[in-house]
């Protein structure tokens, strides 16, 4: 009696798995479409990164001669030492840092003491002055070049970095003003009237309550900052007026003049280095990144 | 108003370094560049006071139109491009990935943050035909087709910075409108479900009218940066071939730079802002009728 029952059951429970299985693979054959779409997806973002890595190794003579899909024969970095000492992509690396990280700073220092007095302190005219950050937003980069192309050229600082250190802090002050603007919204006003009563002074509770607790955002926005100004052309391109002020981006545009005739392995090399990078650097903060630019969006 | 809050001295401390530099560096020049419009000339060969003679110019230079005319069509196509794509991914990771969508969303994002320079010159090279044809015409030999020299043509140029522009800053406007459809209450989509709205018609009579805000506000950004389209063109193109690929931004350095004819650029530069002022203006208004009829 139990025998049977068992059996009864067994064959229901094979019966069970056997449309189970019939339908995870109908499962699997409905999913198929879009997750051919997905692989495709994948391959679109990710191949061109792999191509230009692997091209990175090869010889001038394979890049002549042989079809693109063929992968280097050794893997030699001569190219990243050419790029490094005929490209000059040193100097194009250090030039970037010295004027990113400098202005970075500033932008950072000056635009969280304005998003302070703008957002937490209450004085008359600061809706306006708000506004008047926001429309920097706005205005394209070009407006305002040919006047500070005069300014600089009449100051003499034309031939140092100086013009684009000046230049990137006052371009990144809309975006960092409004952006933590935004964060020191959502902090509640009581915690600087507690400490008012306790005695701080408000220049003492920016300092020790303000910056504290927006630090998390200022890490958000100083890295939002980084890849506008680390990626920067336009102003780049306007004030190096000599070859040993290029930031990468103009040198990288500029990288095949070093040599005359296209030199692909260097130039492969030069990009990979120029994009391997920030991907790094996205490798590590990628959520981050992705929120903080998309709360930057409005810059387009 | 009578808040503890309330110091215009600490207010003027903290605010005024901040103001001193944008003022000086960015709303000075900007009044400044809109008194160069009235000269003639540039730094090296002095300024005199021509009035509207560059406007005039403006009107009635075929280059400025022909930029005026690439700058908008390639905005409009980009915008809707990464718009209508990005919207489809978010789509495609809210409905189909799910919880898995996080690797997907990273990997489709990260194009965003490469170096314009890099992408163009990588680009260039994918798109190449010789000295060995890169993989895209490769691809063309397998379908058949001749090879391309895809950049020497002024249509073929422009196509690839429509694919270049929208590869890279699709996976932006993805996690953009993501974030939008995510903020979409679950209940209400269960609800519909269980009324037998299901795959097209529930993303069409549910999600889609729910996300106009946020789609709104993405294309609102979307032609604001594509309008100052600048480095990809530069890096890509240069303009090329002749200035088949030259936008306002690119013809407005030109103008200043190569030729050292400030008062035309800063003309140049004052119609673009204007442009992106209009457009913006304008979709805002549509915008709005729009959602009074609805």
């Amino acid at each position: 009696m139990t025998a049977v029952t068992d059996e009864f059951e067994r064959a229901a429970s094979m019966k069970r798995t056997s449309l189970d299985s019939v339908r995870a693979a109908s499962r699997f054959l409905r999913r198929l479409p879009m997750n051919i779409v997905i692989v495709l997806l994948l391959v679109i973002e990710i191949y061109p990164l792999v191509w230009i890595f692997l091209g990175s190794f090869k010889t001038q003579s394979e890049f002549l001669n042989d079809p693109f899909w063929t992968l280097p024969s050794k893997w030699d970095v001569s190219n990243y030492i050419s790029a490094f000492t005929t490209g000059n992509l040193g100097q194009y690396i250090l030039n970037s840092v010295l004027t990113v990280f400098p202005a970075l700073f500033l932008t950072l220092a000056l635009g969280v003491a304005a998003a302070f007095a703008l957002e937490i302190l209450v004085w008359k005219g600061r809706g306006t002055i708000l506004l008047l950050f926001l429309a920097g937003v706005m205005v394209p980069g070009q407006m305002v070049l040919l006047p500070l192309f005069s300014i600089y050229f009449n100051l003499q600082l034309t031939g140092t970095l100086w013009p684009l250190i000046i230049t990137y802090t006052a371009s990144g002050l809309p975006l960092t003003v409004f952006m933590i603007a935004t964060y020191f919204r959502a902090v509640p006003r009581e915690l600087f009237e507690a400490a008012t009563l306790d005695g701080a002074t408000l220049l003492r509770q920016f300092w020790s309550i303000g910056v504290p607790i927006v630090r998390n955002a200022i890490f958000t926005v100083g890295l939002v900052q980084f890849f506008f100004l680390w990626n920067d052309l336009l102003i780049a391109l306007t004030f190096t007026s000599s070859e040993n002020l290029r930031t990468i981006q103009v040198g990288l545009l500029n990288f095949t003049g070093q040599y005359g005739a296209i030199q692909y392995g260097p130039l492969f090399a030069a990009i990979c280095v120029s994009i391997f990078g920030t991907l790094v650097l996205y490798l590590f903060l990628n959520q981050r990144v992705m929120k903080g630019l998309a709360a930057g969006s409005v810059k387009g | 108003m009578n808040s503890v809050l309330a110091s215009r001295r600490t207010a003027v401390l903290l605010v005024g370094p901040a103001l001193l530099v944008y003022t000086a560096i960015t709303l000075v020049p900007i009044a400044w560049s809109f008194g160069y419009t009235f000269f003639s000339g540039g730094l090296i060969q002095g300024f005199t006071f021509s009035g509207l003679k560059n406007f005039q110019q403006f009107l009635t230079d075929p280059n400025a139109w022909n930029a005026i005319a690439f700058t908008l069509r390639y905005a409009v196509i980009v915008s809707v491009g990464q718009v209508v794509i990005g919207y489809l991914l978010a789509l495609l990771y809210i409905f189909f990935l799910r919880r898995a969508s996080g690797l997907v969303r990273t990997v489709v994002f990260f194009p965003v943050v490469l170096p314009t320079v890099a992408v163009s010159l990588l680009f260039q090279r994918m798109f190449q035909l010789t000295p060995q044809p890169g993989p895209v015409n490769a691809l063309v030999h397998v379908f058949g087709g001749q090879g391309v020299d895809f950049l020497g043509h002024a249509d073929s140029a422009f196509w690839v910075l429509i694919v270049m522009d929208i590869w890279r800053s699709m996976g932006f406007y993805a996690v953009l409108l993501f974030a939008g459809l995510v903020d979409i209450p679950d209940e209400l989509i269960e609800s519909a479900r269980l009324d037998g709205a299901g795959g097209w018609s529930l993303v069409r009579r549910i999600v889609l009218p729910l996300s106009v805000p946020v789609l709104l506000s993405s294309i609102i950004f979307s032609i604001n940066g594509t309008l100052k389209v600048f480095d990809s063109v530069v890096a890509l193109t240069n303009g090329g071939p002749g200035n088949a690929t030259t936008p306002l931004t690119l013809y407005m350095f030109q103008t200043a730079f190569a030729y050292g004819d400030y008062g035309y650029g800063s003309t140049i530069a004052l119609m673009l802002t204007i442009l992106c002022l209009i457009v913006t203006v304008f979709i805002f208004r549509g915008s709005r009728r729009d959602l009074t009829k609805g």
